[in-house]
């Protein structure tokens, strides 16, 4: 099996899909001939032409809105925001039509489209190109809110969402691009959808993250080894949500972190950490914390470092568990 | 009954060709030193480019957009504006910011995701990273101006990219409509990373993109430093005068790849590159000092020497700043911090002195 990193990972799947299904397209900014900036869609241009390679006007508004309108007249566009951020640009699109079309129709409009982009920090970036919004995505009611931590998941999960009837929001963590090799299939495959992973087995802690969190937490866990024994949940999914997963694990530990680079103000942490005392509180032995960005905007890269949870904010928020 | 109801036409001007010629009939009043002024600062910008270049490969200063090419466009325009004028930048821009006087060092400090180089600032607003939103705040800025019976106007610049954007129709719309003293400045330098201008719009000039919205537009050569600096100055006149918006389509180049993070190798022709190569705007004002005769190469040396050691100052000026301490996360997110900030921010200035980051 070939070792890859995400990068080429989500273009295999993008270029396996589109082998396989007619309606697939990928459009946006600089997609095409360029290849994108991160490379995700390097080469498909080549192979697949420029109707379904499409560079497209820069306006995220237009470029959602239409993609939107590919997919309710049948085909399935696999969209990409050129960063995360960008995606506000076209936000009225996708809260207002891509999450609502289903309902809206009774059900007799499918707006099935990926819309893909680069998230979070820890790059050196410019402003706004270090974003995590998967809050706002998952209170889009109607959407699907994925993020990968490596590059088998990318791969798999990246078919799946191609696949899947419903609109969903694909966020890739642009730290993890080319941060790390996997041992990925060639052939094609599939992660399911709203299913979390135990990236880690462990009996005295639970750490719940996703996205690039996942690696710095497996980090900890490991640093820790011998003293506590963390168990690290992947998410991978952030809506829906595999409630049932967290529950397992915490009912097993009594003890629960939960870990994101989004600010902790209404970041999704709360949501896990709301859920877990709601259906296991008499499980806990002691009160869940979270660690997570600070309540301010993401900030220019000279302050990234002071931004970015750490192993050391980890480890604290995991000591003041187990000693509570 | 069928009849022409509209019809419209788009002007193009320049000043000074490709080999330094004037059109007589168009030379703006402009004293001979102005135009030199002009020059030098050109220089200026372009030593800035080379050495923020090579200290962005060397990972002092991150990722850097490069005005080469562009530095007629830049200067000619921010040479017609007042210092009370609002100046509203996207993120290419080093040049405008040179012309109306930031200190050289704030701007490498820029460079470095250091935001307190914009601070203090009020009329040159920082940098606008998503493309083409500036356009609106901008037109606000400029409604505020009139409505509060005040003479400062305000410029902003995008891009080419940047006009396909609704943010951008929008801000036309509105100034048009309030007849706003706002002067949109489009540097179409062809390219938009890698998706070229010709791509970007079957508009056939973006200059009639204003004209629908009731906005006088008109295009310019943008790499001819002396018909920039003329159109600008007229449409800061109108604005000022109360006859409202113009759009500007500056007809320039972007010689450098996107930013250091971009090969522009992938998407673009040599043969495209050294055809414009050959239309240096620095190139074209020296061929007209030597066509009136009021060069000399001891006179290029000198600005170029000037230019290095401004250049190198600021550097060593900037490198030299202490880095940004914990409190700049969050002093500025609020007039007044909530009491969850503040907790947050004593959290991290203990984390920083245990670890001494
Ligand atoms: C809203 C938004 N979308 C995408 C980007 C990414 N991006 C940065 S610059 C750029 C191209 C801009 O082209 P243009 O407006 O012509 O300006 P130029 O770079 O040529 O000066 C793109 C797509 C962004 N910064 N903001
Ligand atoms: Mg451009």
């Amino acid at each position: 099996m070939a070792k890859i990193n995400m990068v080429q990972a989500i273009n295999q799947a993008l270029k396996q899909e589109m082998e396989k299904d007619k309606r697939v397209l990928v459009m946006g900014e600089d997609v095409g001939v360029d290849g994108g900036v991160f490379r995700v869609t390097d080469g498909l241009i080549q192979q697949f032409g420029k109707d379904r390679v499409i560079d497209t006007p820069l306006a995220e508004a237009g470029i959602i809105g239409t993609a939107l309108g590919m997919a309710i007249n049948g085909l399935k566009p696999v969209v990409e925001m050129q960063f995360i951020g960008f995606s506000y640009e076209g936000f009225h699109h996708i809260n207002h039509h891509m999450a609502r079309f289903r309902q809206r129709s009774e059900g007799t409009v499918n707006a099935s489209i990926v819309l893909r982009g680069p998230t979070g920090g820890g790059i050196k970036a410019l402003e706004l190109h270090s974003e995590s919004p998967e809050t706002f995505f998952a209170h889009c009611q109607g959407l699907k809110v994925v993020i990968p931590s490596n590059p088998y998941d990318a791969k798999g999960l990246m078919i799946s969402s191609i696949r899947d009837p419903d609109p969903v929001v694909f966020l890739e963590p642009e730290k993890l691009y080319r941060a790390f090799k996997d041992e990925v299939p060639e052939e094609s495959y599939t992660v399911p959808l709203g299913e979390a992973k135990v990236a880690r087995q462990g009996k005295d802690i639970t750490i719940v993250t996703w996205g690039a969190m996942v690696r710095l937490c497996l980090d900890v866990a490991e640093q820790l080894k011998g003293k506590i024994d963390v168990e690290v949940i992947d998410l991978r999914t952030i809506w829906p949500l595999d409630e049932n997963a967290i529950l397992e694990s915490v009912k097993k530990t009594g003890r629960a972190v939960v870990v994101h680079e989004a600010p902790k103000t209404s970041g999704f942490g709360g949501e896990v950490a709301a859920r877990i005392q709601e259906k296991a509180i008499l499980y806990l032995n002691s009160p869940i914390v979270r660690v997570t960005g600070f309540d301010v905007p993401y900030p220019q890269f000279a302050l990234e470092e002071y931004y970015m949870p750490n192993a050391e904010r980890i480890i604290k928020g995991i000591n003041s568990v187990m000693n509570f | 009954m069928k009849s022409t109801v509209k019809s419209f036409s788009v002007e193009y001007f320049q000043v000074l060709d490709s080999e330094g010629n004037v059109d007589n009939s168009l030379m703006p009043n402009i004293p001979e030193s102005k135009i030199k002024e002009i020059y030098h600062l050109m220089v200026l910008v372009r030593t800035f480019d080379e050495k923020l270049f090579k200290l962005q490969r060397s990972g002092k200063i991150g990722t850097y957009a490069e005005v080469r090419g562009e530095e007629a466009s830049e200067v000619g325009s921010a040479m017609a504006l007042e210092k009370e004028d609002w100046m509203c930048p996207s993120f290419r821009e080093t040049g405008v910011f040179i012309t109306r006087g930031a200190p050289r060092d704030k701007i490498v400090q820029a460079w470095r995701g250091d935001v307190r180089a914009f601070k203090g600032d009020k009329k040159n607003l920082p940098v606008a990273i998503p493309v083409g939103s500036q356009t609106l705040y901008a037109t606000g800025i400029a409604w505020a101006s009139k409505l509060k019976n005040e003479k400062d106007i305000t410029i902003v610049y995008f891009g080419d990219g940047a006009t396909s954007e609704g943010d951008f129709y929008e801000a036309m719309n509105f100034a048009g409509e309030f007849k706003l003293p706002i002067i949109f400045f489009c540097q179409n330098n062809q390219w938009a990373i890698s998706t070229p201008r010709k791509s970007q719009s079957a508009s056939e000039t973006i200059a009639q993109k204003g004209i629908a919205s009731g906005v006088y537009s008109v295009q310019v050569d943008g790499n001819d430093a002396v018909g920039v600096y003329k159109i600008t100055k007229e449409a800061v006149d109108r604005a000022r005068n109360g006859e409202g918006p113009t759009l500007i389509e500056s007809i320039t180049y972007r010689m450098g790849d996107h930013t250091t993070s971009d090969d522009s190798s992938r998407y673009r022709t040599e043969e495209e590159v050294k055809y414009w190569l050959a239309r240096d705007p620095l190139l074209r004002l020296e061929k007209y000092f030597r066509n009136i005769n009021t060069w000399n190469d001891e006179y290029g040396r000198w600005v170029k020497e000037t230019c290095e050691k401004e250049v190198d100052e600021a550097i060593a000026k900037a490198l030299a700043i202490e880095k940004p301490g914990p409190d700049e996360l969050f002093d500025y997110v609020y007039a007044v911090m909530p009491k969850e900030l503040q907790e947050q921010k004593k959290e991290l200035e203990e984390e920083v002195k245990q670890r001494g980051l």
